[in-house]
């Protein structure tokens, strides 16, 4: 087991390495360099440079040494410092505005990600207990309507339609009488009154597809001879779903997180979008209009990393449920 | 062993099995008229089973009908997507009658419409003008386009003709712009940007799927980690950051194949999963072996041995890999990363209707994104039936 | 049907039809036949002649749906607290009630052909043991019940029992697999084994060894067995009994003595030709002609018809033969006998 974890860990790094060098590739791939991009920008808007001070900037950021110089700096900027860059857009380091916005970020995706199991494994117990009821068939059709709807415009129906019926305005993360408030009570009933809207339709947002997952995996287990062993001993129906094939549809569930995160995470963004909650999601929209390509890279190697962590997590949980992982190596 | 022979293999081995898999027979589906499921080929044994599928078999006929609109956009829309209608901006969608003033019933019509600006409320007011009706009829002679820019036509499907009133079914958009239309040629690039995206990502998916299969060894070691990378980050936030880089005044065709491309970049990764599972599962398949103990080279057992096994897998999978591609280019669209206007596609049109409060007032701008919605769950359904039908002897 | 004092299970004119989208199979069409006390029972039968279907009847597992009971009445005779007889028909109790589940591993266990996926992968042997003696033995404690798993792991050959016991099913052989399943089935005592092909998925030499072991176990609990195979072989090595099956309908039910040394049934006489013999000259072995025909034929008459080689045309094929007692135990299904 413990084998087991080192050898995952391990296998962590190539890959943290190959989402660096793709995040520093989206910050190099816009035709000509940002600095000089930012120079000719400087001198369109007529402020006068001069060459020297021209060349100064060029070679701060690096831009007279080849790429991989730069990504090196760029790399050990992170690793030694956890400095991931200067954002143009913004005038000030990328980790600042981070700073204001992950938490938010992970906030949402996490409570996104629990209320989506907390929906679909009851859901897609009672659907693969119960096939072909209508109760099955509506879960199976909502499922499919999930997956095919687009986010943003979940969210824009939920949100007019919050707005319509309530006249409450979930956009943004605090009501405007709020902004400027010192923190108390009506102050944070206000914010998780905002938060509420963006968790529900990220998290049903993965719902749909988890609820199949279950379903599928459940009713495989339940056909398997093991369940008629069950049966043949005597066990009450209710204790061999619960005791064996729930238990064990929920290892597949469990490494769903290798994509549901992702799948959360890009829900993230777009919802945050269309609400304006102040996330990565705005900031990374922004960034790539103004093509301000370190607070990109930067955005897309964090939550990139965030996902290999999670499906990291996900992985040594399988491995610890799995008795086939768990004593490789211990014992026999 | 060719196709037929691999089929009627695995019908005996069926024949020659129900009592211990009787519990598993409910999966089959065995066809009673039974000398002739013996005997038939993969492809027809697919197809009666998918017809026997009755919601994919509907979904593939209205998908039919969606991408011959796509094709055929200039024809099946009344007007042209860039024609304003003075007066009309805005307006919701048009009303269409059966039962005129008296009570009498006709074929579908509609009325002229006048507006009035209400001065307390500064809404628009539409009456409709009862005295005259004008019937909506096929195959009629509107604005002049050119077929497949071949040869310019003037025929539409249907219309109400050029003297009467906008025929504004889904509604205008600000500058008047009849949403139907629009939403008909945006189904060009939307529908089309699935298919050309799910193709690229089918051939780098088949070609780096089949060498990690068939090859093994380092190469399979490091597609595989290249795909594990893949899948593990997060589709939409790489796809942004890639269409950030893209420069803003590149033409349509530019940018359409750009998209398709960042597409692909991350959606070729599921298919070569599928496909080197596949091979490295068929690889080990009695038949295979057979072949290769017959004498029968590499190539040979890939392409008449292996490959039919699984073409029907691939087209599962390609079917249903077309959704992501088609949500991926509206929500690009809708964020403005993706297609720029005056190109229009569903996401274009979606991401007109960006602010809240043109929501709230005209709720038809969002049609756009229930055929988004429709398309891709047809998708679904098809891909879901074709899987059932895809695996007639699998357990 | 049979002396009432020594039966243990009787099974009388059992109908299971299986609706299937494609039509209906007719997996068991009439069946009857009689499980004595200690005895054991051979069933014989090709894939698809609901051999496995009848024993999952009696456990009350059928998968329903698609199997549907049509007809028939399955009934048990249990001892009434040590004061007779009492009897209970098990098709009329709901399968899935506690009646049906208090006999079910308590007064009749089963054996599985896969002994790798029979047993759940992530709870060890001792738990899955344990779970149908704490289920079916009143007050017994958690520790009671590991020291019975233990002790009948033991007993049917799997050494250490007191450290396998909490083995995973992935860490044993498939012998030792097959071996945990019979001490499963025993775990309670039950009056009815049924094995349903319960080495056919295993070697030769451990074949044997399971076969031994079944027999010693008999020899020792008296509980009687219900030995499904399709090898006549195996189960004449084993049964007192045998019933031989084909398409739903027992075609000749004998002693195994009865039944090997004047096999009256054509298909026996054929399934007995099939058989290697050691001692045999070197001559091609006899096959059955033709295949199994699709399951979901209904047969007007006999359904071994069109592969008989004594078939009477005009007779086999118009009408189900009834079956018929042609000497004191041994009954046949064929025209040849009427």
């Amino acid at each position: 087991m413990i084998l087991y974890i080192v050898r995952r860990v391990i296998m962590l790094f190539p890959i943290l390495l190959l989402i660096s060098i793709v995040s520093f590739i989206v910050i190099e791939l816009p035709p000509g360099d940002w600095v000089s991009n930012y120079i000719t920008n400087l001198r369109n808007s007529g402020i006068e440079l001069q060459e020297e001070e021209a060349a100064r900037l060029t070679a701060m950021y690096g831009f007279d040494q080849p790429s991989y110089v730069r990504y090196a700096k760029w790399m050990q900027g992170i690793v030694t410092k956890g400095d991931f860059g200067w954002s143009f857009q913004w005038g000030k380091p990328v980790n600042d505005i981070l700073r204001e916005r992950l938490p938010f970020t992970i906030l949402i995706s996490f409570s996104a990600l629990i209320l989506s199991w907390l929906i679909a494994i009851p859901v897609g117990i009672y659907s693969a207990t119960h096939p072909y009821s209508i109760t099955d068939y509506i879960a199976t059709i909502l499922a499919f309507v999930w997956v095919a709807t687009p986010g943003f415009l979940l969210a824009f129906v939920a949100a007019w339609l919050v707005f319509h019926y309530t006249g409450f305005s979930p956009l943004g993360l605090n009501s405007t009488d709020f902004l400027d408030a010192p923190w108390n009570t009506a102050k944070l009933i206000d914010r998780i009154k905002h938060l509420i809207l963006p968790i529900v339709i990220i998290g049903l947002s993965g719902t749909g597809a988890t609820i199949r997952v279950m379903r599928a995996n459940l009713l495989d287990e339940l056909k398997k001879q093991y369940v008629t062993t069950a049966r043949s001993k005597g066990v009450p129906e209710l204790t061999i779903l619960f005791k064996y094939p729930v238990r064990i549809a929920f290892n597949p569930l469990f490494s769903t997180i290798g994509w549901l995160l992702p799948a959360i995470i890009s829900g993230e963004v777009i919802i945050s979008v269309v609400l304006s909650i102040p996330t990565m999601g705005p900031t990374l929209l922004r960034a790539t209009l103004a093509q301000d390509m370190y607070l990109v890279g930067s955005i897309v190697l964090i939550l990139s990393s965030l996902t290999v962590l999670g499906t990291l997590i996900s992985d040594i949980y399988l491995a610890w449920a799995d008795p086939r992982i768990r004593f490789e190596g211990t014992g026999k | 062993m060719t196709v037929q022979e691999q089929s009627s293999r695995t019908a005996q081995e069926l024949a020659g099995q129900p009592d211990e898999g009787l519990a598993a027979i409910p999966e089959e589906k065995l066809d009673v008229r039974s000398e002739r499921f013996y005997y038939a080929k993969q492809w027809e044994l697919i197809w009666w089973r998918f017809r026997r599928h009755r919601l994919a078999m509907i979904s593939l006929v209205l998908l039919i009908i969606l991408y011959l609109i796509a094709i055929m956009p200039g024809f099946a829309s009344p007007y042209l997507p860039q024609s304003r209608f003075e007066g009309r901006q805005q307006s919701p969608p048009t009303k269409v009658h059966m039962i005129d003033e008296n009570g009498g019933i006709h074929l579908p019509f509609v009325y002229a419409l006048s507006r009035e600006l209400d001065q307390k409320t500064f809404k628009y007011i539409y009456t409709e003008d009862t005295s005259q009706r004008y019937p909506i009829k096929l195959f009629v002679k509107g604005e002049p386009y050119k077929f497949w820019g071949l040869f310019e036509t003037s025929r539409h499907l249907f219309g109400v003709g050029v003297d009467g009133p906008p025929l504004l079914l889904f509604g205008a958009d600000e500058l008047g712009r009849d949403i139907l239309s629009r939403t008909f040629y945006g189904s060009r690039i939307s529908l089309s940007i699935g298919f050309v995206g799910v193709l690229l990502s089918f051939f780098i998916g088949v070609t780096l799927g089949g060498i990690s299969g068939y090859f093994g060894g380092i190469a399979d070691e490091i597609i595989q980690r290249l795909i594990d990378f893949l899948l593990s980050i997060p589709a939409l936030p790489f796809w942004m950051a890639l269409a950030a880089a893209m420069p803003r005044d590149w033409s349509v065709t530019k940018t359409y194949f750009a998209i398709t491309i960042i597409l692909s970049i991350i959606g070729w990764s599921g298919l070569a999963r599928v496909v080197r599972g596949k091979l490295l599962a068929l690889r080990e398949e009695d038949y295979a072996l057979a072949a290769q103990a017959a004498g029968a080279g590499q190539p040979r057992i890939i392409f008449r041995h292996l490959l039919p096994g699984f073409t029907s897998h691939l087209i599962v999978s390609l079917t249903l890999a077309i959704p992501g591609s088609i949500l991926g280019e509206t929500t690009l669209s809708f964020l403005g990363l993706g297609m720029q206007p005056p190109a229009v596609s569903w996401g274009v049109l979606l991401g007109d209707a960006q602010d809240m409060v043109v929501v709230a007032q005209q709720p038809w701008r969002m049609i756009p994104g229930l055929f988004v919605v429709i398309a891709v769950l047809l998708f679904n359904f098809v891909g879901d039936g074709l899987r059932d039908a895809a695996d007639p002897y699998a357990m | 049907m049979s002396d009432r004092h020594d039966t243990l299970v009787e099974v009388e004119n059992l109908q299971v039809h299986f609706h299937l989208q494609e039509g209906i199979v007719r997996a068991v069409e009439d069946v009857s036949f009689a499980v004595k006390l200690g005895q054991t029972l051979g069933v014989i039968g090709e894939s698809g002649s609901g051999k496995s279907v009848s024993a999952q009847a009696i456990m009350g597992i059928l998968p329903m749906p698609p199997a549907q009971l049509k007809n028939g009445r399955i009934t048990m005779y249990l001892p009434n607290n040590g004061m007779g007889m009492r009897s209970v028909v098990l098709t009329d109790l709901p399968t899935r009630g506690g009646e049906f589940r208090a006999i079910r591993g308590k007064e009749i266990g089963m054996i599985f052909q896969e002994p790798m996926t029979s047993f759940s992968p992530v709870h060890t042997i001792g738990n899955q043991i344990m779970e149908s003696v704490l289920l079916h033995i009143p007050n017994i404690t958690k520790k009671e019940a590991r020291e019975r798993a233990v002790e009948i792991l033991g007993r049917v050959g799997i050494s250490r029992p007191e450290r396998r016991v909490d083995d995973y099913p992935h860490q044993f052989s498939g012998g030792m697999r097959q071996r945990a399943m019979i001490a499963m089935a025993l775990a309670c005592n039950p009056k009815l084994v049924i094995a349903d092909e319960p080495t056919t998925a295993l070697d030769v030499t451990i074949e044997a060894q399971i076969l031994e072991l079944l027999k010693d176990l008999q020899e020792e609990f008296g509980m009687a067995i219900m030995y499904i195979s399709h090898d006549l072989a195996v189960v004449g090595g084993v049964a007192d009994e045998i019933i031989v099956m084909y398409l739903g309908l027992v075609m000749e039910h004998a002693s195994a003595e009865q039944l090997f040394e004047n096999p009256r049934h054509p298909y026996t006489q054929a399934l007995l030709r099939s058989i290697p013999t050691i001692d045999g000259t070197l001559e091609r072995l006899a096959t059955i002609q033709g295949a199994m025909p699709s399951p979901f034929t209904e047969h007007m008459g006999c359904p071994f018809f069109t592969r008989c080689d004594q078939r009477v045309p005009g007779a086999c094929d118009v009408r189900r033969p009834p079956i018929v007692e042609v000497e004191p135990g041994h009954k046949v299904r064929c025209v040849l006998y009427e």
